[in-house]
């Protein structure tokens, strides 16, 4: 291109003018955007610590609620979380792990599998409450489970899997091909070739999803609530195993509801803790995967 | 010429990918301890044909193979341990693949998927192999470092190694030079020398040069078909039997 008589060869015309000018409005919205994704993230946990802080004690977390709950702490509800959240990924992590290998690295393409994919999907849009019902019917009723955690957690279970399948498949995704084609070409069959290349470095994405779905199964209340959660449960302070897998339990989600919208004359900051608890330990969850992936993610080999 | 042992004798071989014929019944004979050069223009069906040879073609759900390929007299599509099959061809990229894994574990892979977990055995098979590949001297002191850390010319030679380490008969390298800087495609070519005494050669590359350099007979594919097959002399010379081989090596055609 040869510059206009007169003028040097790189001079401010006014389509670069435009191009800055455009740059720097792209620019600005998008710096606007990820401000704005911060602002309620603080304000939601300043305003529940500001609200929360009269009763935010170690002796709220480890003790018993009192007085027909209007006083003391949470201790039940959050031993109650612990157990429906381990025991629900207990059963969806291997199975949605396991499934999804199958998935994407055995199962060929065909309508049958086209169909799993699509019922995965959809699952994973299922509403919680809709979840909920089912558990109902099959755990609680049908499998004659009862009310218990096994049904609230086989619930949260079936509820959590189809997204750790999308996430695994994902994960899994992120591995290039031809590794796995480098693998088959020396006489390495699938499984050694999962083994010795695509595990390895596809592990922190796959964890990343299954912790990220703790926090989900943390703070779902519907699908708990018809199957295994109870409003109270006497428990003794600071028990580590207050509860059998075919009782009801207490739980974190499901206390902060009770709290809000049953219990007449509660304390007003109590909720607040409840919820300062149920978020502080779903941001230790988060920053323990992000801190696993960080890890994982320094020994990535390519 | 026809009296010599034979590697691999395909006949007839079709293939075609959800209905598309790519290969349309080829017929060829592979000598031992040749190097067959196989020349011709992208989609000539040059990849395909070694993807049926050692069955990764498998992995392929739409892909429909007839035909018989024959290796040491063998139906390649009957063996039961397509595993072993495998073992006995190297097969080389055209994009180099150094595994997410240490030097040394590249070229132990094959031996270890194979059942061989003594480790005096596998440092032997690992010093054998990069030394064939003309890579020992440049990685001997960081045999623990990452394969995918080494230059695009490394990881070739180290794909190379790793393809040597199973102790394949036949060893098949699929437009290696590719990615390669021209210094270390000449080495790669005067490793293949030096290892066609061993074993039998097969070289698919788009520069036609190579072929000339390299192998002992040529073959021209274009679109699924053998156009001519002979010593790699007659098909460069001025005279060879048709005359598209005569316009693609000069590159007046393809």
């Amino acid at each position: 291109m040869s510059a206009p008589p007169g003028s040097a060869l790189f001079s401010r015309t006014p389509h670069v003018a435009r191009t800055e000018r455009s740059e720097a409005i792209a620019r600005g919205v998008f710096f606007v955007m990820s401000v704005a994704m911060i602002v309620p993230l603080v304000a939601i946990v300043a305003y529940l610590i500001y609200r929360a802080a009269p009763s935010l004690s170690w002796e709220f977390l480890v003790d018993v609620p009192r007085k027909g709950m209007r006083e003391g702490g949470i201790w039940p509800a959050f031993v109650g979380t612990l157990y429906l959240v381990g025991s629900s990924l207990a059963v969806s992590a291997p199975i949605g792990v396991l499934a999804a290998i199958y998935l994407h690295e055995y199962a060929r393409d065909n309508w049958f599998n086209r169909i799993i994919n699509l019922a995965v999907i959809n699952l994973a849009g299922v509403p919680s409450i809709v979840h909920a019902l089912f558990g109902l019917g099959a755990f609680v009723y049908a499998a004659r489970f009862g009310y218990s955690i096994m049904a609230a957690s086989l619930t949260l279970a079936i509820m959590t899997l189809p997204v750790i399948i999308a996430s695994t498949r994902e994960a899994l995704a992120s591995v290039p091909m031809p590794f796995r084609v480098a693998c088959w070409n020396v006489g390495a069959s699938r499984w050694q070739t999962i083994q010795g290349v695509v595990l390895p470095n596809s592990i922190s994405g796959i964890l990343t999803g299954v912790i990220l779905q703790v926090s989900r199964a943390a703070g779902e209340t519907a699908p708990i609530m018809f199957t295994g959660a109870v409003f109270f449960k006497a428990v003794q302070r600071g028990d580590l195993f207050p509860y059998g897998l075919s009782e009801q339990c207490m739980a974190l989600s499901m206390h902060l509801y009770t709290l809000s919208t049953q219990v007449p004359n509660v304390r007003e900051s109590i909720p607040y803790a409840t919820a300062v608890v149920l978020l502080g330990s779903v941001l230790m969850v988060n920053a323990t995967a992000i801190a696993l992936r960080v890890w994982l993610r320094n020994r990535k080999k390519w | 010429m026809s009296d010599r042992p034979k590697a691999v004798e395909v006949e007839d071989l079709h293939l075609s990918y959800a209905g598309r014929e790519v290969l349309h019944g080829i017929s060829f004979d592979l000598y031992r301890n040749e190097i067959l050069g196989i020349i011709g223009p992208a989609q000539s069906g040059k990849s395909s044909l070694l993807r049926c040879l050692n069955r990764t073609i498998d992995f392929d759900t739409d892909a429909r193979v007839s035909g018989t390929i024959r290796l040491d007299g063998e139906d390649v599509r009957r063996v039961k341990d397509v595993f072993g099959l495998r073992r006995k061809i190297g097969m080389v990229a055209p994009l180099p693949v150094g595994l997410p894994m240490s030097i040394y574990d590249n070229v132990a892979f094959a031996p270890r998927a194979a059942g061989l977990r003594s480790r005096p055995t596998l440092d032997g098979i690992v010093e054998r192999c990069l030394r064939q590949a003309a890579l020992w001297d440049e990685v001997k002191d960081r045999l623990t470092s990452l394969g995918t850390a080494l230059s695009g010319g490394q990881q070739q030679r180290l794909t190379i190694a790793r393809a040597l380490s199973h102790e394949p008969e036949i060893l098949c390298l699929d437009e290696f030079s590719i990615a390669i800087d021209p210094v270390t495609t000449m080495r790669i070519e005067d490793v293949l020398r030096e290892l066609r005494r061993d074993i039998t050669i097969v070289l698919v590359t788009n520069l036609v040069q190579q072929a000339r350099r390299l192998a002992d007979r040529t073959m021209f594919l274009w679109k699924g078909e053998i156009v001519e097959l002979d010593a790699t002399a007659v098909i460069f010379s001025d005279t060879p039997a048709e005359r598209r081989t005569f316009e693609y090596v000069r590159g007046i055609f393809g």
